[in-house]
């Protein structure tokens, strides 16, 4: 059988199609929402019509066999609509007060995970790690599965002071979000790579491998049509190896991953905020990095104990300052945590005020 | 019957309460030669602490530069079936809204020509077809085109474009994202299918500054709704949250960062002029604050990743815009932004990094913005700055 037709430059479907009938009449015109338990909210339109969304944790890397199944759901109790959210979550958006209730029993008997709502822990936002990437200096699916089993019930049942937004990205690229998350991971390298001259001479281009480090450590080697190294320069963040493959930065018992803290995207009370570095390194353990747990359950704890209702993590530790958090946390302060990258003068503290 | 792996490490990620990736992969290795070798490769990195995938090379599909990423094992000989095991970028609908018809056809397009392992989605935002051989790719990108789908952006190229839920579900967008979304896709094809940029650009259009679309973290262009006028307040529905036990006072007054409410024990007023937006108390007391007036956006530009010089969030450019269709202003900035990145960008320097190092001035005088206190923290400290010709003269 021959394939059918083909089209380029369609685009994507128009999204209206998509919509629930409830959706498309409310468009635009919605009222507000409340959130009824951690797995359902409900939005009233200025009309009083109203959608409800349960909402499935899901580890974002699907089988079909598990997508039939979301679909078969959403045709059961939602007349086939069903969405996803940034986080990868599954959102069943219900038209029919009546089918929550045993949409939300047929779920539980799968033993799916419905949750994170409100003040909580939602899905981890990654990266592909081990299972599809070439730059992974740690796995991501198995460092989410090990997080979100950790703190599973502050997904289902119990509240925090505000929501607390996980990350994990298995490279210092970070595909994910990283870089402005509550509590995230990030996998790093701490070897100078080594590099294969044979290889480089057939497979890089010399200027743009040069120019793809971020502190200019790597010069050419013209003897051998390829690259050096300097050592003292070099901090293995690995973009070298990403635009050059014969450099190769993996090391099995040198990677691992560090914890940064206290980022945010939104707006709200205090501007989007970048994470920081609360735990330079932490080995890789697989399959089920307990250090690392642990060490994110510290954190957790003293963010749970310490804030105030509404606060995010960085909001809480800009309060209470840097110096405390680490006293609290119990966590060693090093000169990884002092910056000499590009903005380190900004970081430096110009006032005699703190805490001891 | 696709070969069967020991896996004594993954199969301890199927324990615990959070679905298991792992059970996903066996799912699929039941059937999928590909998905089986996927599994015994993942379970060999576990056991050497390291993966074992190579990237680059050239595939794709006829016509299109961007779409399809190349993935190999290092290890084909051990690993066969996963030697090419290429991921596909379906572009996904706005707000990321399917229904079940579609999700089954995908997924019978995808048994036939694939591993059958997905995510949904990809970090940026496509229905990612996770693993197939270069053969395969013309027959998957005929079955999906011919029902209306396309493939989405790689490579430096314009990236699949993504928004928050907005006004489909939400009562605080001040904008169509969604369409906004929508718009962008369709207006420029071209840009995300056949990569001529310096590097990737992404978009990301939120209704709002709570920015569920993480816009201005992980956005080249930022798309963030706002308003210009006051919040409407339901004095009723204030007294509500407060017999519900909100102490308004400590969660919201004290809370506001351009300390512009007061509350008496009755009333919550609000100074508009002070407001800076930020929609922390509209998001508490979504009952009995409304934004009012004039909607829009906010334009902002930069953000990305650490690489090369580390990580940025996006920086205000444009103030306020209006966003309705057909979007005429907006893409006529986006299209001098672009001129700017193309004339200027060196390979692999996203737009953001190209403005640090020639200077916000020159972005702002090539797309023609007026210099504004509301793009900056504050004015410089130094006494470093240049006058043209042109200033000397005004």
């Amino acid at each position: 059988m021959s394939a059918p037709q083909r089209k380029t430059d369609i685009g994507p479907p128009h999204y209206k199609q998509f919509l629930p009938p409830v959706m498309q009449k409310n468009y635009g015109d919605w009222k507000h929402h409340e959130i009824i338990n951690p797995g359902v909210m409900v939005h009233v339109g200025n009309s009083g019509d109203k959608i409800w969304t349960v909402r499935m944790q899901s580890p974002r890397l699907l089988s079909t066999d598990t997508i039939r199944d979301i679909a078969a759901l959403a045709e059961k109790y939602c007349g086939g609509h069903v969405r996803f959210t940034t986080r990868n979550n599954v959102e069943f958006l219900v038209s029919d007060e009546k089918n929550i209730e045993p949409l939300q029993k047929e779920l539980k008997d799968k033993k799916q995970m419905v949750g994170g709502i409100g003040p909580m822990i939602s899905n981890v936002v990654h990266t592909q790690g081990w299972v599809h990437c070439h730059s992974a200096a740690s796995d991501a699916s198995g460092l989410v599965k090990v997080i979100m089993d950790e703190f599973a019930d502050y997904c289902t049942t119990k509240t925090l002071p505000n929501k607390v937004r996980m990350a994990v990205a298995c490279c210092v690229n970070m595909c994910g979000a990283v870089h402005c998350s509550d509590i995230a991971v990030v996998a790093i390298h701490r070897k100078v790579p080594t590099i294969d001259h044979d290889k480089v001479k057939n497979m890089c281009e010399v200027p743009s491998t040069i120019a793809a480090c971020p502190t200019g450590a790597i010069s050419p080697e013209p003897s051998k049509k390829s690259v050096k190294i300097n050592a003292d320069k070099c901090m293995y963040c690995g973009n070298c190896f990403t635009v050059c493959p014969p450099i190769e930065i993996h090391d099995p018992e040198m990677d691992g991953v560090a914890i940064v803290v206290g980022g945010k995207v939104g707006n709200l009370r205090s501007n989007p905020k970048f994470s920081k570095l609360a735990i330079p390194f932490i080995k890789n353990n697989p399959p089920r990095w307990p250090e690392v747990t642990a060490a994110m359950k510290n954190i957790l704890d003293a963010y749970i104990a310490g804030a105030k209702k509404h606060e995010r993590v960085g909001e809480w530790i800009e309060r209470i300052g840097w110096e405390k958090f680490f006293k609290i946390t119990n966590l060693p302060f090093t000169f990884q945590h002092i910056d000499d990258f590009t903005i380190a003068r900004e970081t430096f503290r110009t006032a005699a005020t703190f805490k001891w | 019957m696709p070969k069967k792996y020991d896996t004594p490490l993954l199969d301890e990620l199927e324990k615990g309460p959070f679905p298991s990736f792992v059970t996903e992969i066996k799912k699929a290795a039941a059937r999928s030669d590909m998905a089986a070798d996927e599994l015994g490769q993942l379970e060999k990195s576990y056991r050497d602490k390291r993966g074992y995938w190579k990237h680059g090379g050239i595939v794709g599909v006829r016509g299109y530069g961007s779409g399809v990423i190349g993935r190999y094992s290092s290890l084909p000989d051990q690993f066969p079936n996963v030697a090419n095991f290429h991921t596909v970028r379906i572009n996904s609908t706005s707000g990321f809204f399917y229904t079940s018809q579609f999700l089954n056809e995908m997924c019978d397009i995808w048994d036939k020509y694939g591993s059958g392992l997905t995510n949904l989605h990809g970090s940026t935002g496509d229905l990612v077809l996770l693993g197939t051989d270069t053969a395969n790719l013309e027959a998957i990108f005929a079955e999906f085109s011919s029902r209306g789908w396309d493939l989405g952006g790689s490579g430096s190229a314009m990236r699949t474009p993504s928004c928050c839920v907005g006004p489909a579900r939400c009562e605080w967008s001040c904008i169509d994202t969604l369409d906004i979304n929508y718009a962008i896709t369709q207006e420029w094809q071209d840009e995300m299918h056949r990569p001529a940029f310096p590097y990737k650009f992404k978009f990301k259009t939120a209704g709002c500054a709570v920015d569920c679309i993480a816009s201005i973290a992980r956005a080249d262009c930022s798309i963030i709704g706002t308003w210009k006028g006051n919040i409407a307040v339901d004095q009723a529905e204030v007294a509500n949250y407060a017999k519900k036990g909100m102490n308004i006072t400590e969660e919201i007054v004290n809370m506001c960062p351009s300390k512009c409410m007061s509350y008496d024990g009755k009333e919550l007023k609000i100074t508009d002029a002070d407001c800076i937006r930020c929609m922390h108390c509209i998001a508490k007391m979504t009952k009995a604050l409304k934004p009012t007036g004039e909607k829009g956006a906010s334009i902002l530009v930069g953000s990305k990743a650490p690489f090369v010089i580390g990580a940025t969030l996006s920086w205000v450019i444009v103030p306020f815009i209006k966003m309705e269709p057909p979007y005429d202003e907006f893409k006529d900035l986006i299209r001098k932004m672009w001129e700017f990145w193309d004339e200027y960008g060196k390979n692999r320097e996203r737009i953001g990094e190209l403005i640090i190092r020639k200077g916000m001035r020159e972005f702002l005088e090539f797309i023609g913005v007026e210099p504004q206190p509301q793009q900056v923290k504050e004015p410089r400290r130094d006494p470093f700055f240049f006058w043209t010709e042109a200033d000397l003269q005004k």
